[in-house]
């Protein structure tokens, strides 16, 4: 038993059959327990008032927007080197779900930034990095649907995946050289777990959570739509040669 | 019930309203397609199966 | 080796090669940005440095396509990987070929169009020190995008799409360095990125490239 079992497209798709009721109903059960749970059993923060509400969708949104691209750039690995349909499809499943991500922490921290910053938009070095990543992701996803064969495609986008994370991470640091940025002082860096306060903490918990198995589901589901398709276009080549 | 927002609640309720609308979008794209193409592939699979009189192949 | 470099250049400088495409487009901009943003010295001077880089890194961009795609309808990309030299060598020769006929060209006017744009006296050493340093940056990551979408009819738009975030580090140092030269503080630490940027990517990427036209000659 191990985890190259799961290349197998016949062993993925009985598993995640399985699988899939289960961490799409503990996602939307737990993302509907931490946002209720945030939204209406937690106080306002004594400087940020009621939009530290926000923060339970910006910061999981923001974590998974780059854990998102991560788990492309392991199973693009995976592909290159294993040659594994089942990972090459599940990175192509994972982009558009990262992207809104991407979209969702940026649409939060420009209603966030409004009254704490007094603008919609600074370019503030973590808000340009997600706009980049923004970039990275359409790029991404752009690639896949412009080529036609399937494994030139896998090919081609896991090669961009592996450049693009390099020059992510170099933009990254360019951007926080070009502007040290308006703030993320002590009490506003909320990614820091010692300084938000536990009423805080434990339904961000909840909803970063809720926020991991929404991305698993929505993956293996976008898998299993992708693996569909790919036999779809077989049997229908082989229809048109017979 | 409604908790009492402040003069931010614009900001927290669009956030909310944006984010869910984003998270419904891509659950129902994703549920969209994956049935769409579950049919298909039903449709030409079965086709194929009978054209093939019954013989199970691939 | 040398002659491909030929083969390329000859190529680039017949008409129709685009080679003067480039540099036109870099001359409009820097022509029409103050036509839209007025013709106040001190707001074009501060803004000189930027609408340069990116002014370079547009032009870079127009021609890009070029580099693989002729190759690649008429078949002399198969001859050239199927040949004794490594797909490599191939990638990085064309790659210093388009730098030669856009990059090193930019370099050269861009301190008249500095003039247009009234950037200050003190930044025009570094604005072509810069450039020297980045342009080939811009050309060997522009060649990685070129070969992603060798085998994409009409790849224009999405090699655009692929290749500008890309050159996003590549611009905000050679930019920095400029605005940091005019206003006469210290640029050493992002000259020394910038031309870190363009080593690795110099040194990394024809290897990227040539695993991508790999693919599209399967």
């Amino acid at each position: 038993m191990s985890i190259w079992e799961y290349a197998n497209p016949k062993k993925f798709m009985q598993t995640s059959a399985w699988a899939l009721p289960w961490v799409m109903g503990l996602a939307v059960l737990s993302l509907v327990a931490g946002l209720i749970w945030g939204f209406f059993f937690t106080p306002d923060d004594f400087r940020q008032g009621s939009t530290v509400k926000i923060i339970y969708l910006h910061v999981p949104a923001a974590m998974m927007a780059i854990n998102a691209w991560v788990m492309m750039l392991v199973t693009s690995l995976i592909w290159l080197v294993r040659r594994h349909h089942v990972s090459a499809l599940a990175a192509k499943a994972a982009a558009p779900v990262g992207l809104t991500f991407t979209v969702i922490a940026l649409v939060t921290g420009a209603l966030w930034g409004q009254p704490m910053w007094g603008t919609w938009w600074a370019w503030d070095p973590r808000l340009t990095s997600f706009l980049i990543l923004t970039l990275f992701y359409m790029g991404y996803i752009a690639l896949w649907e412009a080529i036609e064969n399937p494994d030139t495609a896998a090919d081609l986008t896991a090669v961009l995946c592996l450049v693009g994370s390099v020059f992510a991470l170099l933009s990254r640091y360019a951007v926080l050289f070009w502007n040290q940025g308006l703030h993320q002082g002590a009490s506003l860096s909320l990614d820091k777990e010692e300084n938000v306060a536990d009423v805080f903490w434990f339904p961000l918990l909840v909803c970063i959570g809720g926020f991991v198995l929404l991305f698993v589901a929505l993956v293996l589901m976008r898998t299993r739509t992708e693996i569909r398709a790919r036999r779809l276009q077989a049997l229908l080549a082989r229809e048109r040669l017979a | 019930m409604m908790p009492d927002l402040g003069k931010y609640a614009f900001e927290v309720l669009s956030s909310y309203a944006a984010s869910l609308l984003l998270l419904a979008l891509i659950v129902g794209l994703t549920v969209w397609q994956g049935r769409r193409v579950k049919r298909r592939l039903a449709e030409v699979e079965a086709r194929t199966e009978a054209m093939s009189g019954g013989r199970a192949d691939g | 080796m040398g002659a491909l470099l030929s083969r390329d250049l000859r190529l680039a400088m017949r008409a129709g090669g685009g080679f003067g495409l480039g540099l036109a487009f870099f001359l409009l901009l820097a022509v029409l940005v103050p036509l839209g943003v007025g013709p106040e010295g001190g707001v074009l001077g501060k803004i000189a440095p930027g609408i340069l880089w990116v002014g370079a890194l547009l032009s870079c961009l127009l021609s890009l396509d070029r580099i693989f795609a002729l190759d690649f309808e008429d078949g002399s990309l198969d001859l050239l990987a199927t040949s004794p030299m490594p797909l490599e060598a191939v990638v990085a020769v064309k790659a210093l070929a388009h730098w030669l006929v856009t990059g090193l060209p930019l370099t050269a006017v861009a301190p008249v169009l500095g003039v247009l744009l009234n950037l200050p006296v003190e930044g025009y050493g570094w604005l072509v020190l810069s450039l020297l340093l980045g342009t080939p940056a811009l050309s060997v990551i522009g060649a990685f995008g070129a070969a992603l979408v060798v085998g994409v009819k009409r790849g224009g738009l999405l090699l655009s799409l692929l290749v500008l975030p890309l050159y996003v580090p590549t611009l905000i140092f050679g930019a920095e360095v400029v605005k940091r030269g005019a206003a006469g503080l210290e640029v050493v630490v992002p000259l020394l990125l910038l031309a870190g940027i363009t080593l690795g990517a110099a040194a990394l990427l024809p290897f990227a490239a040539a695993a991508a036209i790999r693919v599209n000659l399967r």
